[in-house]
């Protein structure tokens, strides 16, 4: 049991009653799939709420209504933030409902979702809601029962004095404990105390998502709501000239066509602001098809944008300078580009030992150059947001990964300030990074105030697709040098993209080896980039993984017997001292994953990649079987072991791991965008491939290593390193090795 | 504009829309069943997937039009308490992550079941191939489909 000082808030006033859903429950899940009549009754609503602190309140008998803080997208964080609460509040999940909280970060702090640290961030300060909560519950029925509050105990929403036979339901004590100051110290159990954290748990919204009750951000609707639609440039590079659009304001249902500038002159950008198309046109219309047609009736001009150079205030509160160069970019040019910048000295980000001399003397060397295209995050659910601009004040619904990073650009644009604009975050149909970026949020707020309605601005697949924040182009070149013994003795990488490098140079094999040398580079573009699962790492991990399989081979050794070796020496006799991972948890994953997979067990027809990685402060391994069937590669088999620490809620942290996995194999397979003179070549899922049901993986398996450290990320880390998995296996297959993702692109059949 | 008298989830409507308008936004915007997604409109993705007279069709490409007698149902009248073995097995599989594809997921698996009670690996892959789902829950798609059909 730990003592931690709390920070747990009284509710403080939201500025909507709407959104508080104080006494009115909005959108909230019954749990039980398959509810008893029990249930139903002991779910029945209270008469009456009490407001504990600003994570939950508690029915009068006994039902709890958690707000879960961050907002969902399929990593299922409205149950496992829930269970955090839950679980130090010692209450029968049964009786909790969940409620999506709405942007209040006084009340919620900071609501995210991304790089993996939901669970991470949220570890401690749900816990300790769910404590002092309890803690607040057993002085009321103390001071009631006038009993010393040590000799309270808890169970399942209950409070028990065992000295005086005397018991009371939390619904019992809820108006009470109201009254009670906020403790300012808490204990938090043991995790072998643990009831809730680490036993599975159904997915609170399953029974509402398999009736389509679960309302999206594009299901959002409100009365006398119009919808919008966007017509940006049909190419990087270029931006608005002028429209014409007389006939298409005459077509049925059409109420307005009007411009809009998302930035205010001069206004300091942040970097979730990324957006190449900041002056667009949309078309307001009293129904989405009819928006649609018009939509396509519409004639404008275009004209080339001018380069200029813009500073960026970054999340850390760093400022960086932005290039962005004028013309029609193209892949072509794109890999003639990296090849000329490959060729050059890059930037020296470490050094350790004496690389130069090292490959002097080498008795072999062994170099490979890996490459990667752009890649489009391609939610289910295209980008979309309401908003109601009305005077000084604002509403707004949109499904948002970072919310509070597009609120002080609402705010500047639309000349609104913070307080006065009220958020819901609405259910996101995926995210994996594209939805931290906000500025359809805050188009759709322009078009409500200039339209001067509440506004649903929808993107259609083709504006989405092609609208940018790609995963950017990457390249990598490795360098290895092996002595007489076939001993590694030194590491090259010069890693670069367009426009960022993917660069860690202080992740493995980095610690593990006397000379080592990382240098990078990068090139501008103006083709916007952003956050895309696990980035930078989604290419370095493949990249990485294959080249240590070759270099493994190429020494004659084990693969996953010759990172280990590196792992022993960066455990026992680290090099440098900047290395961010821990050896031992690395090898740890290797060791357990090689013992799951029975690896060595060859079986005739079956051929296997292993792969390892460490990203978001989770440790991941991987070993794919894979088989050739009629020329086409199938992944029969996934063995995964993860260590994040803690897994709060393992079957949804099994099903996260699935899909990382299956979305690895897809883009390392499919996954690809293209350039021709500024246009992006794929617009629909007619052209941009992805992994369907009989391409995905047949069987996954998941381990976790059990420890009892704090809970680190699931989302992002089994994803990267599922790349070298697919290349190492395809190599096994084929006896040929893929340096160029994505791996099969249209080419269906292999040799 | 013109008027349309529609059969959905067993209930007679009618809609003054334009005729070109697609089957998936008469649901969506005049009817507000919200269910039934948008995804590609194009028919490549399986979001927008409902059944008329009982085939699993995509919503996003089908004129207004083109219907008239026809017999809808969409994921809001696939069963009245949620309880289809689809969507049964679909909870005791925990197969949604983000949950956007799944309704055209569950449409097109209700189908399928419809008119091959016990499918196997090849007949759920050729069935379901036009579902995309970007979270990637296609296993517990393949083992909540064998469920199904075992509750038949």
């Amino acid at each position: 049991m730990s003592t931690i000082k709390t920070s747990i808030a009284r509710r403080s006033f939201l500025k909507s009653s709407a959104l508080a859903g104080g006494g009115l429950m909005l959108g909230f899940s019954w749990l039980a799939s398959c509810q008893t009549k029990t249930e139903a009754e002991i779910l029945a609503m209270p008469k009456e709420w009490f407001d504990i602190n600003s994570y939950l309140k508690i029915g009068d008998n006994g039902v709890v209504t958690i707000y879960t803080p961050n907002p969902e997208f399929g990593q299922n964080v409205r149950t496992s933030m829930p269970m955090l609460v839950a679980e130090e509040l010692d209450i029968d999940w049964k009786k909790v409902l969940v409620e999506q909280a709405p942007y209040h970060p006084k009340n919620f702090g900071f609501q995210f979702t991304g790089g993996s640290r939901g669970i991470m961030s949220r570890w401690e300060p749900l816990r300790m809601a769910g404590a002092s909560a309890r803690q607040m519950l057993r002085t009321a029925a103390a001071a009631i029962w006038e009993v010393p509050v040590e000799e309270i105990t808890t169970e399942g929403g209950m409070l028990f004095h065992e000295p005086t036979n005397k018991s009371a339901g939390y619904g019992e004590m809820a108006s009470a404990a109201v009254d009670v100051p906020v403790p300012t110290e808490v204990k938090l159990k043991d995790s072998k105390d643990f009831k809730i954290i680490g036993h599975s748990k159904k997915n609170v919204d399953a029974h509402n998502i398999v009736t389509g009750k679960t309302t999206f951000g594009m299901d959002y609707q409100k009365e006398g709501m119009l919808i919008a639609m966007i017509v940006h440039p049909p190419a990087f590079g270029m931006t608005l000239k002028s429209i014409e659009d007389t006939q298409v304001k005459t077509m049925s249902g059409i109420k307005d066509v009007i411009t809009i500038k998302s930035y205010p002159k001069d206004y300091q950008k942040g970097s979730f602001d990324a957006n190449a198309f900041p002056e667009i046109v949309a078309i307001v219309g009293s129904s989405t098809w009819q928006v649609m047609k018009a939509k396509k009736q519409l004639k404008v001009e275009w004209q080339p944008i001018a380069a200029s150079t813009e500073t960026i205030l970054g999340f850390r509160g760093d400022k960086q300078t932005k290039h962005i160069p004028a013309g029609l970019e193209s892949t072509d040019t794109h890999r003639s580009q990296m090849e000329a910048l490959a060729a050059k000295p890059g930037k020296i980000v470490r050094q350790d030992g004496d690389p130069r001399s090292a490959f002097k003397k080498a008795a072999k060397i062994i170099e490979r150059t890996y490459e990667a295209p752009f890649l489009a995050h391609n939610c289910m659910e295209p980008l979309n947001a309401f908003a109601h601009v009305t005077g000084d004040k604002a509403m707004i619904a949109a499904p948002i990964q970072i919310p509070g990073f597009v609120m002080p650009t609402l705010a500047a644009s639309l000349g609104i300030p913070v307080e006065n604009i009220d958020m819901e975050l609405t259910r996101m149909g995926g995210g994996f990074g594209r939805k931290a970026y906000g500025h359809y949020v805050l188009e759709a707020a322009l078009i409500s105030q200039k339209v001067n309605a509440p506004v649903k601005l929808i993107y259609t697949r083709e504006d989405d697709m092609t609208n940018g924040i790609y995963r950017p182009t990457y390249q990598a070149t490795y360098r290895a040098a092996l002595d007489d013994n076939n001993d590694l003795i030194a590491l090259h990488v010069k890693a670069g993209g367009i426009p960022e490098s993917p660069l860690f140079a202080n992740r493995f094999p980095a610690g593990a080896l006397d000379n080592y040398l990382a240098e990078e580079w990068s090139a501008d573009s103006n083709i916007t980039i952003g956050a895309f699962r696990a980035p930078r790492s989604n290419f370095m991990a493949g990249a990485e993984q294959s080249f240590l399989d070759e270099v493994a081979e190429a020494a004659g050794k084990d693969p996953i017997d010759f990172r280990l070796d590196l792992l022993k020496r960066a455990k026992e006799n680290p090099v440098g001292e900047k290395n961010d991972y821990d050896a031992a948890r690395y090898a740890g994953v290797l060791e357990l994953v090689k013992e799951k997979a029975g690896w060595g067990d060859n079986q005739t027809g079956v051929h296997r990649g292993v792969s390892a990685y460490f990203c978001h402060n989770t440790y991941a391994a991987h070993i794919l079987d894979m088989t050739i069937e009629d020329g086409k590669p199938v992944v029969q088999k996934v063995c995964c072991v993860i260590d994040c620490g803690v897994v709060v809620n393992p079957d949804a942290a099994i099903n996260m791991a699935e899909g990382a996995i299956t979305d690895g194999v897809g883009n390392a397979f499919f996954g690809e965008m293209t350039f021709k003179n500024g246009v992006p070549e794929k617009n629909n899922f007619h052209q941009y491939r992805m992994i369907r049901i009989g391409e995905a993986p047949k069987a996954i398996e998941v381990h976790f290593v059990e420890n009892d450290i704090s809970p680190t990320g699931m989302g992002e880390p089994p994803f990267p390193p599922i790349f070298g998995a697919v290349a190492n296996a395809l190599y096994k297959a084929t006896g040929k090795r893929r340096y160029r993702q994505p791996f099969l692109g249209e080419e269906h059949v292999l040799g | 504009m013109a008027i349309f008298n529609l059969n959905i989830n067993g209930k007679k409507q009618q809609v003054d829309t334009d005729p070109d308008t697609p089957l998936l936004w008469v649901l969506r915007d005049h009817f507000h069943l919200k269910g039934t997604k948008y995804g590609c409109g194009i028919a490549q993705c399986g979001a927008c997937t409902i059944h008329v007279d009982g085939v699993a069709m995509r919503s996003c490409s089908l004129p207004i039009s083109a219907i008239s007698e026809q017999k809808i149902k969409t994921i809001e009248g696939l069963s009245e308490a949620g309880d289809h073995p689809v969507q049964k097995a679909w909870m005791s599989h925990d197969v949604p992550q983000c949950g956007y594809c799944q309704a055209g997921q569950i449409m097109s698996a209700a189908a399928l079941l419809e008119n091959n009670p016990n499918p196997n690996d090849t007949d759920i892959d050729a069935a379901m191939h036009g579902n995309i789902c970007r979270c990637g829950t296609y296993l517990r798609i393949k083992a909540a489909i064998k469920t199904a059909a075992k509750m038949g």
